[in-house]
């Protein structure tokens, strides 16, 4: 890393580390653990969607994974969240392996027209099943708190630092996939499928394992945003429109770039939540109107995402259009 | 007697599958001409619904006799959305144009709620109420009436895609945009047709099914994932493979909530689609 970079991550760590401090009100708070949750998830898309280039839009059954894996082990069983976590991630992964053996062969639309079908099979079963808690979800107990329960109610701060340290986690992930010889193979495999082929790289292997990592990851912040809420149910931890809400978020700061997933998360929740602010409540669909108008624009003024504003040389995902040939 | 019940769900699964079909095919037309998956197509659904209610709700129109007027109306709307949107993200990667046509159904479905409230609305009567009854078996009029409709139309946009040189010129450029445009055909104006068709299509399925089906901002989120289904199941860009996909679709719905769950029809379709998709990638009838 360049000494200008790491000035500016350790600078942005520490603002990150005083934030919570200094903004002592419980909304700003709460808005901070919301972006700093979203944008784990979009880092955590962005090793399959971004460097992959595989578009998954049914991540939702990951992150429901890790939340319901979590939340039946230590309602049923009494164990501890924390270990909850890491079961789920296993669970998620090992789900991703099974998304990944038919969709895999899929590409482009009709890879992420695969992965909606999956994440709406995922909610239709869990709606469906009683020992899932059906459409009603789960309310979960207030039982142990503290630390090892994974409860907190004193305080957000505790939330607060486990979103910050899972995010910074997930970006170490990403940073080490991206130096590593994986890392290599996985843009190879998104430029050039076939030249990559050709040269011995086992395409589904590498994409499997962005899979893996992708779903485990994400499926700890399913965890997380359970105990947090203390409430899961299918239509907010398992619907489509999550599953784009976290590809859009990756796409929104720049897919395949390491802090653009986390840029596009403040932006895009900073947007949702001003635009509830200013204009929700009336029931009237505003917040709608003025966060979709935003959305569009963004995607037809910024094409490369909010990153691109900051790093000229993005290469293009596309070869820019030719210029039309002109005839003295 | 089980005979017939079973007669009976297998009709109407085509019934409702003859619609589903038209709001796909709209979809998968401007997938075919210009590689864009229009996220809020459902959206163009509901605004074809909203025209019919609102045909009748101010001039007692119904919504079969306002229903070429809603398929022009929905027409200039695609053809507007793609002037003041698609345009300009024609060439962009496909991610940001899942972000742009995401943006728009967010747009679209909060312009609804703020003109017209997020309230049920329903026609509350039409020409077409009634019953179709033949032997032992009995339809709802509306769902038979929608679903002719829904065939007369396919049968329209195929004929006009086979038949009329602007669909050969739409066709050749679907196939090879480059090579259209040698042959002197203007793709924008091409994809512009596209968009409009595509909008016209979702909005007499609209005008359709504003005779039997509650009408309200959201409505379209019903309608949109199996429209995704059969555009992905019959090929994408297929016409034709949209028609079948949705008969099948239709079967498969209606048959799994009557013979297993009503709570599973839906999981037994994706299923099936992507048990076809993992065999033939392209889709039923899509070019490998």
């Amino acid at each position: 890393m360049r000494r200008g970079s790491t000035a500016l991550a350790l600078g942005g760590l520490a603002a990150a580390l005083a934030f919570p401090l200094l903004a002592t009100r419980v909304t700003w708070q709460n808005t901070a653990i919301l972006m700093l949750m979203t944008a784990q998830l979009g880092v955590a898309w962005n090793i399959l969607g971004g460097y992959a280039g595989q578009v998954s839009l049914g991540h939702a059954a990951f992150f429901g994974a890790g939340a319901y894996v979590s939340t039946i082990l230590s309602m049923k069983l009494g164990i501890s969240p924390w270990l909850g976590m890491g079961a789920g991630a296993v669970c998620a992964a090992g789900l991703g392996v099974l998304v990944g053996t038919p969709c895999f062969r899929l590409k482009g639309h009709y890879f992420a027209m695969a992965t909606i079908a999956v994440g709406e099979i995922v909610q239709a079963v869990v709606n469906g099943s009683d020992a899932l808690g059906g459409a009603v979800g789960f309310t979960l107990p207030l039982g142990e708190t503290g630390f090892w329960g994974f409860v907190f109610n004193r305080s957000k701060l505790p939330y607060y630092y486990i979103a910050l340290g899972l995010l910074l986690l997930t970006v170490g992930v990403n940073w080490l996939v991206n130096r590593s010889h994986v890392g290599y193979y996985l843009r190879a495999i998104k430029d050039e499928p076939d030249a990559a082929r050709s040269l011995g790289v086992s395409l589904t292997r590498y994409k499997m394992i962005a899979m893996m990592l992708s779903a485990g990851l994400t499926a700890m912040g399913g965890t997380l945003y359970a105990q947090k809420e203390l409430f899961i149910d299918p239509n907010s931890m398992l619907s489509t429109s999550l599953s784009i809400k976290i590809a859009l978020v990756a796409i929104l700061g720049g897919a395949g770039t390491l802090w653009g997933p986390v840029l596009g998360a403040v932006v895009f929740t900073g947007i949702e939540e001003l635009t509830r602010v200013a204009f929700g409540g009336t029931g009237r669909g505003t917040d709608l109107v003025v966060h979709g108008a935003l959305l569009v624009l963004i995607a037809v003024y910024q094409p490369s995402g909010v990153m691109g504003l900051f790093t000229r040389r993005t290469p293009p995902a596309v070869p820019p259009p030719e210029p039309e040939a002109e005839f003295p | 007697m089980t005979v017939e019940l079973l007669l009976q769900t297998l009709l109407s699964g085509i019934l409702i599958g003859l619609v589903y079909a038209l709001v796909a095919i709209g979809l998968t037309l401007i997938f075919g001409v210009m590689d864009i998956v229009n996220f809020a197509h459902g959206e163009f659904l509901m605004f074809g619904m909203y025209a019919a209610f609102w045909g009748f709700a101010f001039w007692k129109l119904d919504p079969i006799v306002t229903l070429p007027l809603t398929a022009l109306l929905l027409f200039a709307f695609g053809v507007v959305v793609y002037k003041l949107v698609i345009r300009r993200i024609t060439d962009a990667p496909m991610l940001s144009q899942i972000f742009a046509t995401f943006g728009l159904m967010i747009l679209f479905r909060g312009l609804a709620q703020y003109l017209w409230k997020p309230d049920f609305r329903s026609v509350d009567h039409t020409i077409v109420a009634g019953k179709v009854v033949l032997g032992g078996l009995q339809f709802g009029l509306p769902q038979v009436v929608a679903a002719a409709g829904a065939v007369v139309t396919t049968a329209a946009v195929w004929a006009f895609l086979r038949y009329t040189r602007l669909g050969a010129a739409l066709e050749a450029t679907a196939a090879d945009k480059e090579a259209a445009a040698l042959m002197g055909i203007d793709a924008q104006r091409m994809f512009a047709l596209a968009w409009g068709i595509g909008a016209a299509c979702a909005g007499v399925a609209g005008a359709l099914l504003a005779t039997c089906y509650p009408i309200f901002p959201e409505v379209g989120s019903t309608f949109i994932l199996v429209a995704f289904v059969l555009v992905a199941l019959g090929g994408f860009g297929s016409v034709v493979g949209a028609f079948w996909a949705g008969i099948l679709v239709g079967v498969v719905e209606v048959m799994g909530g009557f013979l297993w769950d009503p709570a599973y029809k839906m999981v037994l379709v994706l299923s099936l689609y992507l048990l076809v998709v993992w065999f033939r990638p392209q889709g039923l009838m899509g070019k490998a």
